[in-house]
């Protein structure tokens, strides 16, 4: 991951996804560096969860192509594009509700994922082993037995974000993972994303400001589904064209 | 390194209470087996049979329904497959150079091909679950690769239901049509199908099914193939982004579930003495549905529970009150849905035994709110300090 740090882990040509004419994304060309941490803003309606579509395999792109560590992903379906390396977490936290913490990650970290094997497989020591891991890197190891049903919004956040490093995927796609937070939540979430950023890429998608200004080292701006501009924080929030359309109201109500 | 050893004794306290349950339910069933047959009349025991090859169909829908969240209304066509495969068999029991007698009512005189494989005992065997558990996996994965889910695949289950219902009413030239196959008057092994020796040996092997189907949906259930099942019925696209491919799964599911109701058509078969294609009845696929919904759904013990407790409702009220028993089986429905959305066992496993253990003074009172002493994070910490 970390040897050659030039190559491209994901890279994004010309990339067009319509719906029935509205397009979702148009011309989009995006790309960025093995081990980058990269944040995607953009107003409501950018494009910005349909980009992540188009990466995991839920939407197949209308035109131009998307490459995984140089790969085209058109033909290749989500299980088989996660299995390839690619984690998700959606937007509202998606665990397992009726099942235990450490049952959620045992799941995620099952590196046998065919039926029968699945079927007939034991969990391994090692397997045993990164759950125990994980649970303390997400700090859920006193509620490990529990219920994933009966955690709060901000664990079951950090669950799912366990959960995919669980699958340990070389890409982190990661939607609006503080939402609803606290501002104590919201600052654990952003420790444990940096950490993990020392040994994953990671493309967050975030609406919130101060949160972004915690993690970001490079931002991409959508904007009515093309790339806006690019660059790290302090570039994109002096851009006028950044202002006009997104961050203008956000400077003017901490003004 | 203490969640480490936490974990360890969690799993051993697991395995004893494993084997508690295996001993209980072993228990059970050899009361069943020795008692029941001491204390009811042969008519009795008969029914009684029947309703536990009832119940090793509910198991194999509870096993689709409660776990995995496919409700299927079309069981009817696996139960009677597996009838069908049973009840050839018995037909076939004739001097060589016959047919089954009902063929020459329609002119046929030569054996349908299809029939030439039940005359081989293992081979029916076989075909009681190995036909439906084909016919159910690929209709399953017709409709699962297509992603096909929730009251779409509902449907879908029902219409072939009715595929089937009207293609085995219609061939009287194949398999006599609406008329069924008798079983009653032939025989296996030399002995009268519907003899009482032989309807206590097909009882006591219900039961014998019972028990190993139970212990197959225990064993599927517990364990990372069970906890998928689980993670597809409550969030399909999570699996599907974990980089599990849901279809293989549910198509397995639902071709063991249609190989389970296989056996338990052609138990119920025999038992009842014919075989006709109203066990492919709209209302009957339901009913199974009503027997899970009772007991309790993904509770395995609880589609038991219900389907005997349904059925055995529907034996006394339709013999003291005739023609009155819909209305109950309707209200029970409506009850269970309303009131009881857990089943029966449901109802007492989160409701009823806690209860119980508090109003005994088994459950530890809390003194504390929110309740400290139970919070997980807040006993760690305690752990800590101590040490």
């Amino acid at each position: 991951m970390s040897e050659q740090t030039t190559e491209k882990i994901l890279e994004i040509d010309n990339l067009t996804v319509s719906f029935d004419g509205f397009k979702a994304l148009n011309d989009l060309n995006f790309s960025m560096n093995v081990g980058e941490l990269r944040v995607v803003i953009g107003p409501n309606g950018a494009g910005k969860t349909t980009f992540l579509d188009v990466i995991t395999g839920k939407v197949k792109p209308t035109e131009g192509k998307v490459y995984f560590q140089g790969q085209n992903l058109r033909p290749y379906n989500e299980h088989q594009i996660a299995r390839m390396g690619i984690g998700r977490k959606f937007q509202t936290p998606r665990v397992y509700l009726n099942l235990t913490v450490r049952e959620n990650l045992d799941l995620a970290s099952n590196r046998q994922k065919g039926v029968f094997r699945t079927l007939l497989g034991k969990p391994t020591k090692s397997d045993r082993r990164t759950v125990n891991g994980l649970l303390e890197t997400i700090g859920l190891t006193a509620k490990a037995e529990l219920q994933a049903a009966l955690l709060s919004h901000g664990e079951k956040q950090r669950l799912e974000i366990g959960m995919l490093v669980a699958q340990s995927p070389d890409l982190l796609l990661v939607d609006e993972p503080v939402a609803g937070l606290t501002d104590e939540e919201t600052e654990n979430v952003g420790n444990l994303l940096l950490a993990l950023a020392q040994s994953h890429s990671i493309v967050v998608i975030e609406h919130d400001m101060e949160f972004v200004r915690q993690i970001a080292r490079t931002v991409s701006v959508l904007h009515q589904g093309s790339l806006l501009c690019e660059g790290n924080m302090d570039e994109v929030q002096n851009d006028p064209r950044v202002i006009e359309v997104y961050l203008g109201e956000q400077e003017e109500e901490a003004a | 390194m203490n969640a480490e050893v936490g974990n360890f004794a969690k799993r051993q306290q697991q395995k004893k209470q494993q084997i508690i349950e295996l001993a209980i339910a072993i228990g059970l069933a050899l009361v069943f087996a020795i008692v029941m047959p001491a204390l009811l009349s042969a008519f009795r025991l008969k029914l009684l049979g029947r309703f536990v090859a009832l119940s090793i169909v509910a198991l194999g829908l509870d096993l689709i329904w409660g776990y995995t969240g496919l409700l299927s209304l079309g069981h009817g066509i696996f139960f009677a497959l597996g009838g069908y495969a049973l009840a050839m068999h018995l037909k076939l029991q004739l001097p060589e150079g016959q047919i089954p007698e009902f063929f020459t009512l329609y002119g046929v005189t030569e054996l349908p091909w299809f029939w030439t494989p039940f005359y081989s005992f293992p081979l029916t065997i076989v075909a009681i679950f190995v036909i439906p558990a084909i016919v159910a996996g690929l209709l399953g994965y017709l409709v699962f690769r297509n992603r096909i889910k929730g009251v779409y695949f509902s449907i879908l289950t029902q219409a072939a239901l009715l595929v089937f219902f009207n293609f085995f009413n219609g061939q009287q030239k194949l398999i006599n049509g609406t008329n069924g196959l008798k079983t009653d008057t032939e025989t296996i092994f030399g002995v009268l199908v519907g003899s009482e020796g032989a309807q206590l040996a097909f009882y006591e092997i219900s039961l014998l099914g019972l028990l190993l189907v139970y212990f197959l949906c225990r064993w599927l259930t517990t364990g990372r193939f069970g906890r998928l099942l689980v993670a597809i019925r409550d969030d399909e696209t999570r699996v599907r982004f974990t980089g599990y491919d849901p279809t293989g799964y549910k198509v397995l599911v639902f071709a063991i579930s249609g190989a389970i109701a296989g056996v338990a058509g052609a138990l119920y078969t025999v038992q009842t003495g014919i075989i006709t294609p109203s066990a492919m009845e709209v209302a009957f696929s339901i009913e199974m549905v009503i027997w899970v919904a009772v007991g309790g759904r993904a509770t395995l013990i609880g589609a038991i529970i219900g389907t005997l407790l349904v059925r055995l409702g529907q034996t006394f009220l339709s013999e003291q009150f005739p023609e009155v028993w819909l209305f109950f089986q309707g209200a029970l429905f409506l009850l269970v849905v309303t009131v009881l959305p857990n089943g029966i066992f449901g109802w007492a496993r989160d409701w009823g035994i806690p209860k119980l253990r508090s109003l005994l003074g088994l459950q530890e009172q809390l003194i504390t709110y929110p309740a400290l002493e139970q919070d997980p994070e807040i006993q760690q910490e305690r752990e800590e300090l101590e040490r």
